[in-house]
């Protein structure tokens, strides 16, 4: 075992193993971390609020009760939070000046599960507004730092939540995927990022961004972690009904170190030019070393790529505007003063709580379903939608996973792209379509650029095909060695 | 096919949408948001050249119709705790500006 002043850069399956064996206890490894977070997190900037004190004493509590021979799944295990959750107790502020105060009233069910598996909560990370943006710039409290080079953006939205497992102030922690959330940062920061599939992890308590689309998922140091708290969150929940009703599959025992049998697509679409050098070849490289694997790689196409884009934002901002009318300044948040009618207030409160990004995507979302436009956009992006989940189908009757980039380029520099709003969208090009077919996909670090900038390899399973995704990161994870790789940080241990 | 084009010009008009989702935007703003908006609404534009007459809407990944559960009350959150956020209430009210004259 490390010694108790690293026991931060553990893995989660690392700290349960010590934990069982007696060497060490979750009050040392949650007050390494959180030494960890003091000493580093004044420059990432990764968290909104870390609770020191109840994280202590819920570390604490899980010890006492591992000493009377309690073995729930997660006893003892730090956790960090996407502000986007509700946890009881805790603020939730989704990044937004609008949810200033706001405290959450209830868990959400996935933080509950992980609740009784006995997970700590040990913080809330930084996102994108409203969980809107690809960078975590558009949050309303303060831009959080790449580790790997601090000059540039961690990815987005849960930005926050993969700088800090990348930069081992989380040993894990909650994001949520709508087009990318999840995949583009853990791609950007260099850690495993899982997006399972549509209505596989209950939405209940996530505040809601664009319902056919978002989705909870874990961020993690290594693929297992992923596999075992999507095991925790997983399956049905009577308080969402989009959630599935589908057995949950054993997934550790889904991992296994090599890929025979196993056939894997690679749509001709992502590959066709546009993307960087060097993330084209480390992709090239991963795809290599899954054949050595085992794998049979084959050839599949998926025809309507260059619509998903148009369509997602379409959507995406259609569902948004609907979902975000809650926030009026009459049941939580803020408020603006001195309005004289409710019209007033709504418009006034609604003005100084949102920022630049949100607004921008409510008036798409409202301009896209208004009288005149609703057939030419929302209609129609819902029948191109149709298009992209049957060019999937098709797909994934010659393969059980399609291999592909998780961005073009990797992590840019701070405010090199916030002026211009479309070229920011572009670059959700391989992420979208999972989230628009109800796919599920997941980031696997894949190298790092000549800049040393890590790369991310996804890979997408079909509906409720988390085990076949699960299969190929951990036998590509296990037959390399990027996840070693720590990024050079001033306090770094 | 059938669908008639949206003749407005320009493609946008921020601050009629604006005020329909009921948000107050400063000049500034207007301004950015006008040309941002309008070569977002553009990019939207290509789905337009696909044939999609025959094709059915997706609304959602997940083909789940018709939930339902028994109608009988569930544990929910208490009067005080589902006021406790509010910016403005009185006893057992959230409080707004006057609605009538």
């Amino acid at each position: 075992m490390a010694a108790s002043s690293t026991l931060h850069t553990a893995s989660v399956s690392d700290l349960l193993a010590w934990l069982d064996q007696g060497k060490c206890t979750s009050e040392e490894a949650v007050s390494d971390l959180l030494a960890a977070i003091r000493r580093r997190d004044g420059t990432l900037q990764g968290y909104l609020d870390v609770n020191e004190e109840d994280a202590l004493a819920q570390a604490k509590a899980a010890d006492a009760a591992r000493a009377k021979g309690d073995s729930r799944r997660l006893l003892g295990v730090p956790v960090a939070v996407k502000d986007v959750l509700n946890v009881k107790g805790q603020p939730c502020g989704c990044g937004s000046r609008i949810l200033e105060g706001y405290v959450a009233p209830y868990d959400a069910t996935a933080i509950a599960r992980l609740r009784a598996e006995g997970a700590v909560f040990v913080g809330r990370t930084n996102m994108d507004e409203f969980a809107m943006g690809s960078t975590t710039e558009n949050s309303a409290y303060h831009p959080t730092r790449n580790p790997w080079n601090l000059d540039c953006v961690p990815g987005g939205s849960s930005g926050g939540s993969a700088a800090v497992v990348a930069a081992d102030e989380a040993l894990a922690a909650l994001g949520s995927d709508t087009g990318g959330s999840i995949r583009q940062p853990a791609s950007f920061c260099g850690c495993v990022g899982l997006k399972p599939s549509y209505g596989r992890i209950s939405r209940y308590g996530l505040t809601a961004f664009a319902s056919s689309l978002d989705q909870i998922g874990p961020m993690t140091k290594t693929v297992r972690d992923a596999a075992l708290l999507l095991q925790v969150m997983a399956g049905h929940d009577p308080s969402d009904s989009s959630s599935l009703d589908a057995a949950v599959p054993d997934y550790l025992a889904a991992l296994k170190s090599d890929l025979s049998g196993v056939k894997l697509g690679l749509p001709r679409e992502y590959f066709v030019g546009g993307v960087d050098a060097d993330v084209e070849a480390r992709v090239q490289e991963a795809i290599g070393v899954c054949r050595k694997l085992g794998a049979k790689v084959v050839n599949v196409s998926l025809p309507h790529t260059r619509y998903a884009i148009g369509v997602y934002y379409i959507i995406a901002t259609a569902e948004a505007s609907a979902n975000l009318a809650r926030f009026d300044g009459v049941r939580y948040g803020r408020r603006a003063a001195g309005a004289g009618d409710p019209i007033e207030l709504y418009k006034r409160t609604r003005e100084e709580g949102f920022g630049a990004e949100v607004k921008r995507r409510i008036i798409l979302g409202t301009y896209v379903l208004s009288s005149g436009y609703h057939d030419a956009y929302y209609l129609r992006a819902q029948k191109v939608r149709t298009l992209i989940r049957g060019d999937f189908d098709a797909a994934f009757e010659q393969c059980d996973a399609i291999l592909t980039p998780v961005a073009p380029m990797p992590a840019y520099r701070i405010g090199e792209k916030s002026a211009d709003p479309l070229q920011m969208y572009l670059g959700d090009v391989f992420t979208v379509p999972v989230n628009l077919a109800g796919l599920c996909g997941m980031s696997v670090p894949c190298g790092f650029t000549s800049g040393r900038l890590p790369v991310g390899l996804q890979i997408m399973g079909p509906a409720l095909g988390e085990e076949a995704v699960l299969r190929a990161g951990y036998a590509y994870e296990q037959a390399t060695d990027w996840r070693s790789a720590r990024p050079p940080l001033p306090g770094q241990s | 096919m059938t669908e008639t084009k949206p003749a407005a010009q320009p493609a946008i008009d921020v601050r009629y949408v604006a005020n329909l989702a009921r948000l107050d935007l400063s000049d500034a703003e207007v301004n950015e948001f006008q040309s941002q908006l309008a070569s977002i609404v553009e990019y939207f534009d290509q789905i337009r050249g696909l044939d999609v007459e025959s094709v059915e809407p997706t609304a959602h990944a997940a083909v789940i119709q018709n939930v339902f559960r028994e109608d009988v009350i569930r544990p929910s959150l208490s009067r005080d705790e589902a006021l406790a956020n509010a910016p403005e209430h009185r006893t057992e009210l959230f409080c707004v500006p006057k609605i009538m004259e």
